[in-house]
């Protein structure tokens, strides 16, 4: 396992965004979900997004997705300008967003076969990536017959077989059971070390991001914006007993809650 | 000892109890669907018995008795009972409706899902088209007979242009729906996996609007069987809406009803038959498999 700051400053610049503004033009007038947003991933890196309802995570996620345009700035992957969605970056929703007329096979087959490789390759790619998210015994069951894990290691195996060089995750495990979730993170990390994925993974669980993050990027809101980032040098797999773990926890906690008015609670909380 | 080798061979346990579970639960499937067939079959054989005590209670030979109606359609059927211009004609009326409803509701559907598809996925298009067609859709279709006869002439290609004005409608409507609905997510997540311009078309925008394209086919399809007997009533010599339009003018009620109940049970089983392959393309979908 190499030191993950060494491969932050060797590796080459996989995405860059510069001087990012977003406003939503809304019925009720215009809303700034990001301002003046830099961040700059290397390749290789697992970033965590991280902050409080409504600071823009999914914004930024969706602009570097290409989904959504930005108002100013710029998006890049290795140099070049982000005009739209693209299969160098995969995106695996909260909501699944599995095609449910096809099966497991189907859907993780789909971006291959939509781009003229050849069915017998199509099928390799699909049965090895089908192993890796431990799905081969539900090849022909369609999404309504899935749990909630197995529809997001669908997902997963899907953004994976289109051969993506940035996996880009919204809240992927937000809707699962804690077991369910721990699972799923763990088989992310196996997954990540074995493909070298650059990976941007937005969550608002503390221990979530310091659990997956080699760097995490702290967001506070209105507007939207980056406020501080933490690397985390802690040797993996982490545990989440450890001290250096509830301190790091703490730290990034304490730098969450100060920008959602948590120290005024605590002490209005603290008179009553 | 017994209680051991129970737990450290519990696939013994599961293949034995397996059995009775798979047999009760067959038979209980198989005693659901003969309750159903019972409780739907109450209301027709009232309606007969009724009808059969009404035509006897007040002596009118204006309408016939079911048991009258059930000799004329075996006669329509096969012959051998009153040996006129309508025996055994059945085949020939039958199949020669079947072909206009199936033509015009085929071109209906041609027609109808992929100008849908495209209405529904093309702003462009749909600012041009949607105001025409939003025009003409109430006039009842009905209302295009006198039209498509000086169009079409007497005939049956009148009939089945009809029928095929009355099914697109639906289908048509019905498939822009279908396609206005679809998840925006499933069109992120296509274009994230590559999948962009015409090539969503068949990749996501048809598979995701057909639960709702085949309602559009099972309404047009029932609009299909109403408008051929209109569009048969005139100047067609053979088809069901001309024995009845006969019928009506010979004063031949049973004949009447015999061509109604005909429509009737094909209507139904064309329904059926659309239902079959309706379950058959969305056995993905839980709320659409029946
Ligand atoms: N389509 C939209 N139109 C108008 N405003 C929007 C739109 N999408 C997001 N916003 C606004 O932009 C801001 C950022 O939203 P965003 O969804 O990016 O937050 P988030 O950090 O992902 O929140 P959460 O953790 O709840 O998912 C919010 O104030 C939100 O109301
Ligand atoms: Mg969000």
């Amino acid at each position: 396992m190499p030191d993950p700051s060494v491969v932050r400053e060797t590796a080459p610049v996989i995405l860059q965004v510069i001087g990012l503004n977003k406003v939503y033009e809304a019925s009720n007038g215009p809303v700034e979900a990001l301002r003046s947003v830099d961040l700059t991933v290397r390749k290789g890196e697992f970033i965590c997004l991280l902050g409080a309802s409504g600071c823009g995570k999914s914004t930024l996620l969706r602009i570097i997705a290409g989904f959504e345009q930005a108002t100013q700035g710029e998006v890049a992957v290795y140099g070049r300008d982000v005009k739209g969605p693209g299969p160098d970056r995969g995106m695996v929703f909260q909501d699944y967003a599995l095609f449910p007329w096809l099966t497991v096979r189907d859907n993780i087959g789909f971006g291959p076969s939509h781009r003229r490789v050849a069915p017998s390759e199509v099928a390799k790619l699909t049965d090895r990536f089908m192993a890796m998210v431990g799905l081969t015994a539900f090849a022909d069951r369609y999404p309504h017959q899935l749990s909630g894990g197995m529809k997001q290691r669908v997902a997963i195996a899907r953004v994976l077989a289109n051969d993506a060089d940035i996996l880009l995750m919204d809240e992927p495990f937000g809707a699962l059971d804690a077991l369910t979730r721990s699972a799923l993170q763990e088989e992310l990390i196996e997954i990540w070390r074995t493909t070298k994925l650059t990976v941007i993974f937005v969550t608002h669980s503390v221990e979530e991001a310091v659990l997956l993050a080699d760097r995490v990027v702290v967001m506070s809101s209105s507007p939207g914006r980056i406020d501080r980032q933490a690397e985390i040098n802690l040797p993996r797999p982490r545990d989440v007993a450890s001290a250096e773990f509830n301190a790091l926890r703490r730290e990034i906690t304490q730098q969450l809650t100060s920008h959602v008015g948590g120290r005024r609670l605590v002490t209005a909380t603290a008179d009553s | 000892m017994s209680l051991e080798s129970a737990v450290t061979n519990p696939d013994v346990g599961r293949a034995a109890a397996a059995k009775p579970v798979a047999a009760r639960i067959g038979a209980r499937k198989l005693r659901a669907k003969l309750r159903a067939v019972l409780l739907a079959a109450i209301v027709p054989i009232g309606l007969l018995l009724l009808w059969d005590v009404m035509v006897r209670w007040t002596g009118t030979r204006l309408i016939p008795s079911p048991w009258g109606v059930a000799l004329m359609m075996w006669d329509f059927a096969f012959g051998g009972i009153y040996d006129d211009a309508y025996s055994g004609s059945l085949p020939i009326h039958f199949w020669k409706s079947v072909q206009r409803v199936y033509g015009g509701f085929f071109l209906a559907a041609l027609a109808g899902i992929p100008l849908g598809l495209m209405l529904g996925r093309i702003p462009l298009l749909r600012a041009m088209l949607d105001p025409t067609l939003s025009l003409l859709r109430p006039i009842p279709v009905t209302a295009w007979l006198p039209l498509s006869m000086i169009f079409f002439g007497l005939g049956p290609k009148s009939a089945v242009f009809l029928v095929f004005l009355g099914a697109f409608y639906p289908i048509l409507l019905n498939t822009v729906f279908g396609v206005k609905s679809v998840d925006v997510r499933l069109f992120e997540a296509a274009g994230m996996l590559g999948c962009s311009g015409p090539q969503l078309f068949r990749a996501v925008v048809l598979p995701a609007s057909l639960p709702s394209i085949f309602n559009g086919l099972r309404l047009g399809a029932s609009f299909a069987w109403i408008l051929i007997v209109v569009g048969e009533m005139t100047g067609v010599p053979e088809g069901l809406g001309a024995v009845i339009m006969d019928g009506r003018t010979l004063s031949r009620t049973d004949l009447v009803i015999t061509g109604m109940i005909i429509i009737g049970v094909t209507g139904f089983v064309s329904d059926r038959l659309l239902v079959l392959l309706s379950n058959h393309f969305l056995r993905w979908s839980p709320q659409h498999h029946a």
